[in-house]
């Protein structure tokens, strides 16, 4: 009981401790912390501001992406906090241009500076391929806007399917959680968008991915209980639980399902059918 | 006076012998095999280097589950090491094997020990909880007497299996000191089964070291320190899909015994332990693997006791409480064939730690020169922790709820009568017992077993299994003549055993599904055996034992590993000098097999085995010789209790010399 009582008459005193710090010193601190587990990757600049990308790996890559961007005023140095900013991937292909799946970009927190949203590579760069961004954004009325090329390099795993369903549509599958995966029953997010036009890749709303994982390296070997994903709001991801009972390479075997239970793309694995046509891959 | 107390210290030690000489206290249902003094291995023996295997395979109540040549699994009343509780001097050991490959009968040497006590059913719950009965592996004991210094040589060779063994004992003792050290190295190759077929990898290599110090302090107190290690290298497992690359023990114990001068406690003996046991299998030395694998598995037990026993009017008491924690964690590592892919890894054994404490209270009671009752009660608390966030995790898959820690209660209670009048002798019993799951049943995650082919995944939230018993027995004992019948019966209740779960996929490449623990509602076994002997002339003696036991799960279906009529023989004849036996021993075919638990049915096969023993005495050096033959006609045979039905050894032609300065 006594020691119990020292330790929060401790946790106490520090907590008073850093807020009192925080209060006294400038912004810098809460700046820092909206930056903890987040790298930057890359800064770019027009004539008026600096915008600073940031990601949790440091940098890009072929599929499902969050991306954080921090806008510097570059007259003042200081952060801008009241911009609305939205985003433009794209692809510069040979023969065409097009874009992907991305996400709203919304402020992370009210009064910090940092603005996130996500983005779905669903190719890679390539020699003569690349992929731009260009970051639209207006501070009190005013538009600006800033472009730069960004690399995209292909991910060492299958982390994002495109195929035509049976439907005849063109969809997008990908896997975005965890980042880390454990051997535990893992919460999975995956993401399921569908190609509009070359510029408009929306959320597909009330399907079902089924998953069915799989190590081909010890004889094509299943786990128990996991949950297919589905949605828990329109216009989000999707969520389901995925097993995963040992470290290794597991294949996470998948099936595209609409909302009437009919499959648009995907085999369900058995003896002779060993993965399906779209999967994604985990090595941990 | 210090010649007395001395006297009355040495019978505290050995007040165990002598229970079964003493008329007046109740007879236990239970069996002693007498391994050998410490520099005199027991003569009597048909062979005096036989393994601890071997020894307990003598004796009618024990019988084993082979996988090889080395390490064989002990069954009491056809009930497996889950369900019994295997004692080194009291000690709690648990073998660091997944696969059940390194009982703790594998870890000890003949030379350690001075006999094996067997004991039936709650007759055996004074070291803990139990079902199918007790071994307590006793080990020798010197004594303080006049300054004497003993040495002693063993050696010996079989020729199936080209096994070499050699050790040497070195003892001191003087009026308040004991030393006793002994070292023993066995070696084999790979035995033929009978018509001369090899059998690959069942080599197996171990070296063991054992040293005991005593010190008499005051006229009625001892301090005792003992360890032993044990190191087996290179062992093979021909039933089984991988071999063993190293398999170590080291046992520590010290013990305090008081022999207080009060005319109420007779003895006071506490004791304190450590062991540590590594276990690795290895798969390197087989051929063709699907994907080859690293299992090693670790277990450390402390623990201690302290037992007591006192004398009123006519009942004779003992308490022992004791306690242990016990750390067990066992790792799979798998190797994919493409060597750029991340290696698989998980916990087979969860780093799960167990703590026990409990009680054992009895009382013999005697209530004439005929008569007595011994009563026993005792109760336990039993602690499973899973100490790895990853194992958890990992079992949480299959149970989503399942809580880090479990604590059960574990009870038991037993009577026996036993009545003794001339020649005639019975007794009878009833018990009730408890015990928890395993490590294995409990948290086990994968665990391949090569019998039914199954992946096995353990249960946290089985019940406790709970058994009851009785048992009885008869016997009568003229001069010339002995014989005794003794049955026991035991409904289990719970029954945990795996059963399939056709939903699951199993992990292990070629395995026909998983099986998770489960209980069912119940099983019965019953055993009844018939030992009898009859002295022909003042030297020669005969022998006969038979054993029968029965099986059955509360689905009407044969359990697995239990044993049909099996039979034993022998005619001894003895002199001073030397002595010699011819045995026939067999097993009738067995029809009623546990089929439904991926047994399948085993033929019947009869042996044949003789042995010669010679004391040569030179100014007070002696050697004994023991020359003998197994399974003289070479007989191609398996047992209902031969892993995989592996076939077992042919004709073995083997020499022990055991020379004594």
């Amino acid at each position: 009981m006594k020691t119990l009582l020292k330790y929060t008459l401790s946790l106490f005193l520090l907590a008073s401790a850093l807020t009192f710090t925080a209060c006294s010193s400038d912004d810098s601190n809460p700046e820092a912390d909206e930056l903890a587990n987040l790298t930057k990757f890359h800064e770019f600049a027009n004539e008026t501001h600096t915008i600073e990308l940031y990601s949790h790996m440091g940098s890009l890559e072929q599929g499902y992406n969050e991306v954080a961007l921090r806008i510097k005023d570059n007259a003042t140095g200081d952060y801008v906090k009241n911009a609305e900013v939205n985003w433009m991937p794209l692809m510069h292909m040979t023969m065409m241009n097009h874009s992907c799946p991305k996400s709203a970009v919304e402020k992370v927190t009210t009064t910090g500076t940092l603005y996130e949203g996500y983005i779905v590579f669903q190719m890679a760069q390539n020699a003569t391929e690349y992929w731009d961004l260009k970051v639209n954004y207006t501070i009190n009325g005013t538009a600006y806007s800033a472009t730069a090329v960004i690399d995209v390099p292909a991910s060492t795993e299958r982390r994002v399917n495109t195929f035509t369903g049976t439907d005849g549509t063109k969809y997008i599958v990908a896997y975005a959680e965890p980042h880390h995966p454990k051997v535990a029953v893992n919460d999975v997010v995956f993401g399921v968008w569908k190609m509009q036009d070359m510029m408009n890749f929306p959320v597909v709303d009330g399907y079902t991915v089924k998953i069915d994982p799989r190590m081909p390296s010890m004889g094509n070997h299943s786990s128990p209980n996991n949950v297919d994903a589905t949605q828990v709001t329109a216009g989000g991801l999707y969520e389901g639980k995925l097993s995963l009972t040992m470290t290794g390479y597991w294949k996470i075997n998948l099936q595209l399902l609409n909302a009437e239970g009919t499959v648009l793309k995907g085999e369900a694995i058995t003896d002779t059918v060993l993965e399906s046509s779209i999967f994604f891959e985990l090595e941990f | 006076m210090k010649n007395i107390l001395l006297l009355l210290l040495c019978s505290g030690f050995f007040s165990y012998a002598q229970e079964t000489k003493d008329s007046l206290v109740p007879k236990d249902l239970k069996e002693v095999i007498v391994i050998g003094k410490k520099t005199q291995i027991h003569e009597k023996q048909s062979k005096s280097l036989a393994t601890i295997d071997e020894f307990l395979d003598k004796g009618s109540k024990v019988d084993l589950v082979k996988r090889g040549a080395y390490a064989w699994e002990p069954l009491i009343n056809s009930m497996a090491t889950e369900r019994t509780l295997i004692t080194i001097d009291g000690m709690r050991i648990f073998g660091a094997c997944t696969d059940k490959m390194d009982p703790i009968t594998s870890y000890v040497e003949v030379s350690n020990l001075s006999e094996a006590t067997i004991k039936s059913g709650q007759q055996g719950s004074c070291f803990g909880s139990t079902i199918g009965g007790a071994i307590d592996l006793k080990r020798s004991q010197n004594r303080f007497g006049s300054q004497q210094w003993d040495f002693a040589l063993n050696t010996g060779f079989e020729t199936n299996n080209r096994q070499k063994i050699i050790g040497s004992s070195v003892n001191y003792a003087d009026s308040t000191y004991y030393v006793d050290t002994d070292v023993m190295f066995r070696e084999a190759d790979n035995y033929a089964a009978g018509n001369n077929r090899e059998i690959l990898y069942s080599q197996f290599r171990k070296l063991n070291f054992s040293g005991t110090a005593g010190f008499k302090f005051f006229t009625n107190k001892l301090l005792e320190a003992s360890v032993i290690y044990d190191k087996a290298t290179d062992v093979g497992y021909p039933a089984l899909p991988m071999d063993v690359s190293l398999a170590e023990a080291l046992i520590t114990s010290l013990k305090y015994v008081v022999i207080p001068k009060s005319s109420l406690v007779k003895d006071w003996e506490t004791k304190v332990y450590f062991n540590t046991i590594t276990h690795r299998m290895d798969d390197t030395t087989r051929p063709s693997v699907p994907i080859h694998m690293d299992m090693p598995g670790w277990s450390k037990t402390f623990g201690m006791y302290s037992k007591a026993t006192a004398v009123k009017n006519r009942h004779h008491f003992l308490a022992n409480f004791n306690a242990f924690y016990n750390q067990s964690v066992a790792e799979m590592t798998m190797y994919p064939n493409d060597p750029n892919e991340n290696l698989m890894f998980m916990y087979t054994w969860p780093d799960v730690r167990t703590l026990y404490t409990g009680l054992f209270a009895e009382d013999q009671w005697v209530f004439n020169c005929h008569s007595g009752l011994k009563l026993s009660v005792s109760a336990g608390s039993h602690t499973n922790d899973v100490a790895s966030d990853f194992g958890l995790q990992s079992l949480q898959i299959f149970y989503p709820e399942m809580p880090r820690q479990k604590t059960r209660f574990l009870k038991s209670i037993a009577a026996h009568y036993n009545y003794h009048k001339t020649s005639w002798e019975y007794g009878f019993g009833l018990g009730y017992g408890e015990r928890a799951p395993s490590v294995s049943e409990g948290y086990g995650f994968y665990l391949f077993n090569s019998s039914d082919r199954f992946d096995y995944v353990g249960n946290p939230n089985l019940s406790n299994e709970k058994s009851i018993e009785t048992h009885a027995f008869i016997g009568f004992k003229k001069e010339k003549i002995s014989t005794k019948i003794s049955s026991s019966f035991f409904r289990i209740s719970d029954y945990i055993i795996g059963t399939p779960d056709t939903v699951l996929v199993p992990m292990t490449i070629g395995a026909s599904g998983v099986k998770l623990y489960t209980a069912l509602s119940y099983a019965t076994i019953f055993n009844v055996d018939w030992n009898s002997e009859i002295a022909l002339s003042n030297s020669l003696k005969w022998n006969v034992g038979l054993l029968y036991s029965l099986g059955k799960d509360s689905n009407g279906n044969a359990l697995p590993l239990v044993n049909p009529l099996s039979y034993k023989t022998a005619l001894t004849f003895t002199k001073v000098k030397y002595n010699a036996a011819i045995e026939c021993v067999g097993n009738t075919a067995q029809t009623r097999y546990g089929s439904v638990y991926g047994e399948t049915n085993t033929a019947d096969f009869a042996l044949l085995n003789a042995n010669f023993g010679y004391k040569w005495v030179v100014s007070g050096s002696k050697l004994y010789t023991k020359i003998g033959v197994e399974n003289i006609l070479d007989a191609y045979y398996t047992t209902y209790s031969d892993w995989n039905k592996v076939p077992r050894m042919g004709r073995n032609i083997f020499v022990n010399l055991n020379f004594n300065l």
